[in-house]
C-alpha cells in the first residue's frame, strides 16, 4: 500500500475532520450524537424531553405563584372535597394570573386549567411544578445509583478475587429484597430522620438502585479486559490503573449509560407509586404521584372526574416514555459498535 | 542492576533457558510450553514456526510475562535479557522493560487498537511512559514514527481513530507503536496472518528494512515457513510446546532433519511444481496439550517412527554446526522431493 493508493481515503477523512464539532467531541461521541438526532425514535424522545425541560424551566411563567409562597406547595381553591372540572373559575386565594393568559385567551379571569382534585388542589399547578420534582427525582436517584454502582462494579472487576466476591455478594443481598417493599420500608424508617417529604423516598430508592449498574459494568469490564487492545496496552508497559481508566472503562461504560437513561423514567414511576401510597411527598406537594393519590377516593367515578387522573397520568406516561425512547435509541446507536462491526 | 538479578554474563541479548509454561484447568493442566531454550543476539532475526497450538505465542507471552496468572503459570526456566532474569523482576521493573526494551505486535491489527482512542494517543502513551516526553514532543515523534512505517500524510492521520485506518495501515501503525521507544527486541506474533497477501509482503519488507535500520532483534512467530524464509537468519521449529529443530534458515530449508519440519516444507507450494498435484499435508492433528504422551509428541503422525519414539523423548542434538534436531531417526530423515 503506497501513498498514492491511500490518498483518496485520507482526503475523505480529511474532509470529515474538517467538522470542528466532530474534532471537538471526538469521533465516537459525535457518531453517537449524530445517531441520536437522526433516529426518529430518539427524536420523538428528545422532543418530549425538551418539552419537559422547558416546562420545568418556565414553571414560574407557566404557573406563577404569589410572592413568598412555596411554589412546590400546590395552591388550593378552598377545601371542598368534590373535584372541579377544567375551566372552573378560581374562587378562593387565587394565585397571580400569568401575564400571557389574557393575551392568549382574552379573559381576565384565571381558571383551573386542568380542574381541581379532591380538596381543591389545582391540577395544573401540580403538573407544571411536578415536572421539576420529576426531573430532580429521576436524575438524582439515577446519578447517585449510577455513580455508586459504577464504582462498585469497577472496583469489583479491577481487583477481582475476594474483593469481587464480597462486593458481588453484597450486591446479591441488595437484589434479594423485593425492590418496592425495600424502598417503602427504608423510606418509612428514614422519614423520622430526614423529615417527611421527598428526601426519604429518594434516599431509599438510591440505596436500592445501584445494583443493576454494578453488575452490568462489572460484566462489561470483564469482557473488555480480554480484548487484544488491552493486551497491546500491557505490552507497551501501561500501568494497570491507567489501563483500567483509559483503556477499559471508556469502552465498557456505554451499556451503563443506556441503562441509566432507561432507569430515570422507571425511578420516577416508582417514586410516584410511593407518593401514591402516601410514603413519598407530603400532601399538597407538587408531585405527580401525590397528585394522583387525590384520585384514590374517586376511582369509582372516573367517568365524571376523569381529569383528576388523565392529566397527571398522561404527563407521567409521557415522561417515562421520553426517557425510554432515548434509552432505546441510545442502545440502537451504540449496538453495532459493541458487536465490533465498524 | 542488582547482583541478585544478574544470572549470567553471556553475550547474548536474550537467552531463554528451559522455559516451561502450564495452564491449570479443571482436572489437569495444559502443557503449553515444555522446556524451550534458545538464544537471540543483537540484530538477529529469529523465526519461530509451528502450527496453531504448538505454544509459539504462549512462549512469547511468557517472555513478556503477560501470561494470565492464574490459570497460567511459568513453572520453571529463565529468560535472561541483557543479563537480568525477566522472570525474577518485580511487576514494576517488568513494566519498564515492556514497550521500552522488548516490544510486541499482534496478529490482528483490527482488534489490537483501542477503538475509542486515537492512533496518535496510543503511540504517544508509550513515548510519554518510557521516554519522558511531554505531549507536544510525543505528538511530533508519533508523526515521525508513522512516517517511518509508511503511513501517508502522517500529520493528518495521527489524530485519526483506528476505524479510519485500513488493515494494512493499522498494522503499519502498530509497528510504529512497537518501535516508538527503540526496543532492542521486537516480537512479532503472526503479524501478517490477518492481512492480504500483497500487504503481507509489504509488512515483511517493512520490518526487515526497519530491523536493518534500527539494529533491533526480531522474533517472528508464524505458522508459515514461507514468510520466515525471506526474513529470518535462524528458525526454531516448535511442536507441542518444544523446539524440535533449530538452525540457520538455509540449512533448515535445504537439509531438514526433523520429520515435522519436512512435513511443513512439503506443505508449501513452490514455483515450478507440477500442476494438478495435491500439496502435501501432515496426517493427523496436533496433539492435545492436556496430558502429553510419553515419548516423542510427533510420533503418532510420523512416518519415521520406531518403537523407541513411543517411549523416549528425544532431545535436541547437533546435526551440523548450529543445526540441531530432536529426533531419534534424524539421520534417516530427508527432505521430500
Amino acid at each position: 500500500m503506497t501513498g498514492k493508493e491511500t490518498t483518496p481515503q485520507s482526503e475523505i477523512i480529511g474532509g470529515r475532520t474538517i467538522s470542528k464539532l466532530e474534532a471537538w467531541l471526538g469521533t465516537d461521541t459525535y457518531r453517537m450524537l449524530k445517531g441520536l438526532v437522526t433516529n426518529p425514535i430518539s427524536v420523538i424522545g428528545l422532543l418530549l424531553l425538551a418539552m419537559f425541560v422547558f416546562i420545568a424551566a418556565a414553571a414560574p411563567i407557566l404557573a406563577p405563584v404569589a410572592p413568598g409562597a412555596d411554589p412546590y406547595h400546590i395552591p388550593r381553591d378552598g377545601y371542598g372535597s368534590v373535584p372541579k372540572p377544567p375551566g372552573a373559575d378560581w374562587t378562593h386565594r387565587q394565585p397571580p394570573m400569568p401575564f400571557w393568559w389574557k393575551a392568549v385567551t382574552g379573559h381576565d379571569q384565571w381558571i383551573h386549567l386542568m380542574g381541581t382534585a379532591s380538596g381543591q388542589w389545582d391540577i395544573y399547578y401540580g403538573v407544571i411544578w411536578g415536572t421539576r420534582t420529576a426531573l430532580f427525582v429521576g436524575l438524582s436517584i439515577t446519578l447517585v445509583g449510577a455513580v455508586v454502582g459504577i464504582a462498585i462494579g469497577a472496583i469489583s472487576a479491577y481487583y477481582g478475587g475476594w474483593v469481587d466476591m464480597v462486593l458481588m455478594r453484597i450486591t446479591d443481598v441488595f437484589m434479594a429484597f423485593p425492590f418496592m417493599l425495600a424502598a417503602m420500608t427504608l423510606s418509612a424508617v428514614l422519614t423520622p430522620v430526614l423529615g417527611k417529604g421527598i428526601f426519604p423516598p429518594i434516599v431509599a430508592l438510591m440505596a436500592f438502585g445501584w445494583m443493576g449498574f454494578a453488575r452490568l459494568l462489572r460484566s462489561d469490564i470483564l469482557s473488555i479486559r480480554e480484548r487484544e487492545y488491552v493486551l497491546a496496552a500491557k505490552v507497551i508497559g501501561v500501568r494497570d490503573s491507567r489501563i483500567m481508566f483509559k483503556h477499559i472503562l471508556p469502552n465498557a461504560i456505554f451499556p451503563s449509560l443506556v441503562l441509566g437513561s432507561m432507569r430515570i423514567g422507571s425511578y420516577v414511576i416508582t417514586f410516584a407509586s410511593l407518593s401514591f401510597l402516601g410514603i413519598g411527598a407530603e400532601v399538597g406537594f407538587a408531585d405527580w404521584g401525590q397528585l394522583l393519590s387525590f384520585a384514590r377516593a374517586w376511582m369509582t367515578q372516573l367517568t365524571e372526574y376523569w381529569y383528576i387522573v388523565i392529566y397527571p397520568g398522561t404527563i407521567l406516561v409521557l415522561f417515562v416514555l421520553s426517557w425510554n425512547l432515548v434509552g432505546d435509541a441510545l442502545r440502537d446507536v451504540l449496538d453495532p459498535r459493541m458487536q465490533g462491526s465498524r | 542492576m542488582e547482583d541478585s538479578k544478574v544470572v549470567s554474563t553471556s553475550e547474548h541479548l536474550l537467552e531463554v533457558k528451559d522455559l516451561t509454561t502450564r495452564f491449570d484447568i479443571e482436572g489437569g493442566q495444559v502443557y503449553a510450553v515444555n522446556g524451550v531454550s534458545y538464544t537471540l543476539d543483537e540484530g538477529e532475526a529469529l523465526g519461530v514456526v509451528g502450527e496453531s497450538g504448538c505454544g509459539k505465542s504462549v512462549h512469547a507471552l511468557s517472555i513478556m510475562r503477560l501470561i494470565p496468572i492464574p490459570p497460567g503459570r511459568i513453572e520453571k526456566g529463565e529468560v535472561s535479557f541483557k543479563g537480568r532474569d525477566l522472570l525474577k523482576l518485580s511487576d514494576d521493573e517488568m513494566r519498564q522493560i515492556r514497550g521500552k526494551d522488548i516490544s510486541m505486535i499482534f496478529q490482528d491489527p483490527m482488534t489490537s487498537w483501542n477503538p475509542v482512542l486515537t492512533i496518535g494517543f496510543q503511540i504517544m502513551e508509550a513515548l510519554q511512559l518510557h521516554m519522558g516526553m511531554d505531549k507536544v514532543a510525543a505528538h511530533a515523534r508519533a508523526i515521525e514514527l508513522l512516517e517511518l512505517v509508511g503511513v501517508p500524510e502522517p500529520s493528518l492521520r495521527v489524530d485519526d481513530y483506528p476505524h479510519q485506518f485500513s488493515g494494512g495501515m493499522r498494522q503499519r501503525a502498530m509497528i510504529a507503536l512497537a518501535l516508538a521507544c527503540n526496543p532492542s527486541v521486537l516480537i512479532a506474533d503472526e503479524p501478517t496472518t490477518a492481512l492480504d497477501v500483497t500487504i503481507q509482503a509489504q509488512i515483511v519488507d517493512l520490518v526487515k528494512r526497519l530491523q536493518q535500520k534500527l539494529g533491533m532483534a526480531v522474533i517472528w512467530i508464524t505458522h508459515d515457513l514461507g514468510v520466515v524464509a525471506g526474513l529470518a537468519d535462524r528458525v526454531n521449529v516448535m511442536y507441542a510446546g518444544r523446539i524440535v529443530e533449530t538452525g540457520p534458515i538455509t540449512e533448515i530449508y535445504k537439509n531438514p532433519r526433523h520429520p515435522y519440519t519436512v512435513g511443513l516444507l512439503g506443505s508449501l507450494p513452490s514455483i515450478g511444481e507440477r500442476t494438478g498435484e495435491r500439496l502435501f499435508s501432515i496426517p493427523g492433528e496436533p496433539p492435545d496439550l492436556i496430558g502429553l504422551p510419553k515419548g516423542c509428541a510427533f510420533a503418532p503422525r510420523c512416518n519415521y517412527r520406531t518403537e523407541r519414539c513411543w517411549n523416549e523423548t528425544p532431545e535436541l542434538e547437533e546435526v551440523s554446526p548450529g543445526h540441531y534436531a530432536a529426533c531419534w531417526e534424524k539421520d534417516k530423515v530427508r527432505k521430500m522431493q
